[in-house]
C-alpha cells in the first residue's frame, strides 16, 4: 500500500535526478536570498557554479545545531516572519532554546511524510491513531496529530500523561494505533496489568509508532510479545520537521523520502563521506525547506545508510535504527537534554557550589534523572525546610527552564568527584 | 545580657547515604571533638547532625578546614525535673509565651536531665523560661 506511489516508488536513476535538480534550485536560492547561508558558502569558497552533480554537495559546509543557535530566533529565516505558519521549540545546547518556523509548503510536506510513513506500515482511514507524544512547543503530538488526519484516520489527540484515562478512551473508542516514546508504551502496559486491563483482550490496538528516544530490537520484542501488537520505529529532529520517516512493514530500515531529504553518513572525527552500510554520524540535507536552510547538517546521531532495494518496493534509501550520539545529549523520556543545559541552570542557584554529577536510571519503564549537587556551606542551615527549599528551587528550575522532571540531591561540599581532565558527569545506568 | 543562656550548638549537613555519618564521626574524633548531646535528622537525600560540643566554636573551624559544611546555631537548654510533666511544663511555657519549637531533643548530663530547644528567637524563650522559675544552663553548664 502506497501513499504517493509516483513519489515512493521512482526509479532510483530519476529520484537521484530530481534529488540533484532540487539541491541545485536549493542553493541557488540560498545563495541569493539567505545571508547567513551565503556567506557559510563564501567562508568555505564555494559558489553555486560549483555543484554540478549530485556528489558535489561534500563541497558545501556542514551546518551544525550551533548555527540555529547563534541566529536564534529568526536570524537566519529566508522568509519574512508574517509569512512564519508555526513554531515550534527544541531545547538547544546552552541557555538559549533552538526555534524552528515552519511556513505553510514546510508543514505541506512534513505532513505527506509521515502520511506516507504511516500508509507503509498499513495505518489507514479506518484506524483510530491515539497520539500520546507531548502537545505543544515539541514537535511530537503536532507532526503526528497532521499526518493520521491528512490519511484520513480518526485522531484522538491525547498527549502525554494521565495514564489511566489514556487507557480507558484506548478501550472506549477501539484505538487501533498508538504513537509514543517506546518507555511510555511498556508503562503504558504497567498500568493497565495495575487495572485488570489486558491489552490483547480488552483493546483493539495492533500497532504502535515508537521513537522520539532511543530503544533497541530488545525492547521492540517486550512490547509486541507484551501487548499482541506490531511496533515499528519513527524518526526525526524538529531541525528537519519533526518526526517524519519510519521503517516500512518489511522493518528493515528507516525510509528516507529522497525527494524531500538528502542522506549522507560522514566519519564523526574525519567528516569524510562514508559509502552504503558504513557506521557513521548522519548529515541531513532537506531538499525543500524554505523557512530556513537545512544543508548538510550534523544531526549527530549514529547510523548507516541501506541502499539495497526494500523487498516493500519503495526506492528512497533507508538508515539503519539509530544507535547512538556523537555528543552527550541525553534523552529523558522523549525530551532532549544536554548535560551544559542542567550545569547553566544548575549555576544560575547560588545555593550549590557547581560541581554537580547526572545519574539516569530507567524506574518502572520511565526515565527518572537524579541530579546531585553540592550544597554552598553559607546557604546551609539546620533546619530541614530551609534546605529541602533549595532542592525543591534547582528541580522547579530545571522543570521551567528545561521542560524536565529532575530528582535533586543535594550534597556534601567535596564529596562529589572532582575531574582534572574531561569531566564525566553522567552516568546513564538505562538498559535499553 | 542573656546570652549566657545561649548554647551554640554544632549543625553539620551529611550525606543520606551509607557511610556518611561515620566519615564525619571519623572527623570529629580526629579533631579530638567531644559530643555532649547530638540528634540527626533526615530528609530525601540528606541529613542534618545537630550536636553540642564542648569548645563549638573551635569545633567549627576545625571542621570547616575539613571541608565539612557546618554551622553554629543558637539554641537554649532548660534543666528539666527528671518525673512525668517534665516536657509539660517546658512546652507549656513556650506554648504560652507563644513561641514555636523548631526542634528539641533531651539529654542527661552532671546536673540531670534538660532539653536543647531550637526556637527562632532564644533570648526570648530563654527570657520566658526564668519568668517562670526554670533554669536555662549555660555553655560551661553542660
Amino acid at each position: 500500500m502506497f501513499w504517493n506511489p509516483d513519489a515512493e516508488c521512482k526509479p532510483i536513476e530519476d529520484l537521484k535526478k530530481a534529488q540533484y535538480r532540487s539541491l541545485k534550485t536549493l542553493i541557488m536560492r540560498l545563495y541569493e536570498f539567505n545571508d547567513f547561508y551565503r556567506n557559510k558558502m563564501k567562508a568555505a569558497g564555494v559558489r553555486p557554479d560549483d555543484i554540478t552533480c549530485l556528489e558535489d554537495i561534500s563541497k558545501l559546509p556542514f551546518m551544525t545545531k550551533s548555527d540555529l543557535r547563534d541566529n536564534y530566533p529568526t536570524k537566519m529565516f529566508s522568509i519574512p516572519t508574517k509569512d512564519v505558519v508555526r513554531y515550534h521549540v527544541s531545547s538547544g545546547t546552552t541557555g538559549k532554546p533552538t526555534l524552528v518556523g515552519y511556513n505553510r509548503h514546510d508543514l505541506d510536506y512534513w505532513t505527506e511524510s509521515l502520511a506516507r510513513a504511516m500508509t507503509s506500515v498499513g495505518i489507514t482511514s479506518d484506524d483510530t491513531v491515539q497520539v500520546s507524544y507531548g502537545y505543544g512547543l515539541f514537535t511530537g503530538g503536532l507532526g503526528l496529530h497532521y499526518g493520521a488526519e491528512r490519511i484520513g484516520a480518526s485522531v484522538l489527540p491525547s498527549s502525554t500523561g494521565n495514564t489511566e484515562r489514556q487507557i480507558e478512551l484506548m478501550i472506549d473508542l477501539g484505538v487501533t494505533v498508538i504513537a509514543c516514546t517506546p518507555s511510555y508504551l511498556i508503562h503504558m502496559g504497567d498500568v493497565a496489568e495495575r487495572m485488570g486491563v489486558d491489552f490483547r483482550r480488552d483493546t483493539c490496538l495492533r500497532k504502535a509508532l515508537l521513537g522520539a528516544e532511543p530503544w533497541t530490537e530488545g525492547m521492540r520484542a517486550q512490547i509486541e510479545n507484551g501487548l499482541g501488537i506490531d511496533a515499528y520505529d519513527i524518526y526525526g529532529t524538529s531541525e528537519l520537521a519533526g518526526p517524519m520517516f519510519t521503517e516500512c512493514a518489511e522493518r528493515n530500515g528507516l525510509h528516507i523520502w529522497g525527494d524531500i531529504a538528502y542522506i549522507e553518513v560522514v566519519d564523526p572525527e574525519t567528516h569524510e563521506v562514508l559509502g552504503p552500510g558504513q557506521r557513521g554520524e548522519l548529515v541531513i540535507t532537506m531538499l525543500n525547506k524554505e523557512t530556513f536552510p537545512l544543508v548538510r547538517y550534523m544531526i549527530k546521531d549514529v547510523t548507516a545508510i541501506l541502499d539495497e532495494k526494500c523487498a516493500c518496493g519503495r526506492t528512497s534509501p533507508r538508515i539503519e535504527r539509530i544507535s547512538g550520539r556523537t555528543d552527550d545529549m541525553l534523552i529523558i523520556r522523549g525530551i532532549n537534554v544536554f548535560p551544559s543545559q542542567i550545569e547553566h541552570v544548575l549555576l544560575m542557584n547560588p545555593s550549590v557550589n557547581g560541581h554537580y554529577q547526572i545519574i539516569v536510571d530507567r524506574v518502572n519503564s520511565l526515565d527518572v534523572m537524579t541530579l546531585q549537587a553540592e550544597i554552598n556551606p553559607e546557604a546551609f542551615s539546620d533546619k530541614m525546610e530551609d534546605v529541602v527549599a533549595i532542592k525543591r528551587r534547582i528541580e522547579n528550575d530545571m522543570k521551567k527552564y528545561l521542560n524536565v522532571s529532575v530528582k535533586v540531591e543535594l550534597k556534601e561540599s567535596g564529596s562529589l568527584p572532582r575531574f582534572e581532565g574531561k569531566a564525566r558527569r553522567v552516568t546513564d545506568r538505562r538498559k535499553y | 545580657m542573656l546570652k549566657k543562656n545561649i548554647i551554640k550548638q554544632l549543625s553539620i549537613f551529611v550525606n543520606n547515604e551509607p557511610g556518611s555519618l561515620a566519615s564525619i564521626a571519623l572527623v570529629l574524633k580526629e579533631c579530638g571533638i567531644n559530643l555532649k548531646a547530638f540528634n540527626i535528622a533526615e530528609s530525601s537525600g540528606f541529613g542534618v547532625l545537630r550536636a553540642i560540643a564542648d569548645d563549638p566554636e573551635g569545633a567549627c573551624r576545625v571542621l570547616r578546614e575539613r571541608n565539612i559544611v557546618v554551622k553554629q546555631t543558637d539554641v537554649i537548654a532548660v534543666s528539666v525535673e527528671d518525673q512525668p510533666g517534665g516536657l509539660f511544663r517546658i512546652a507549656n511555657i513556650m506554648g504560652d509565651a507563644k513561641i514555636n519549637i523548631e526542634y528539641a531533643y533531651a539529654y542527661t548530663g552532671r546536673n540531670g536531665p534538660s532539653i536543647f530547644l531550637r526556637v527562632d528567637d532564644p533570648e526570648a524563650a530563654a527570657a520566658a523560661v526564668k519568668r517562670a522559675g526554670m533554669v536555662c544552663l549555660s555553655q560551661k553548664d553542660i
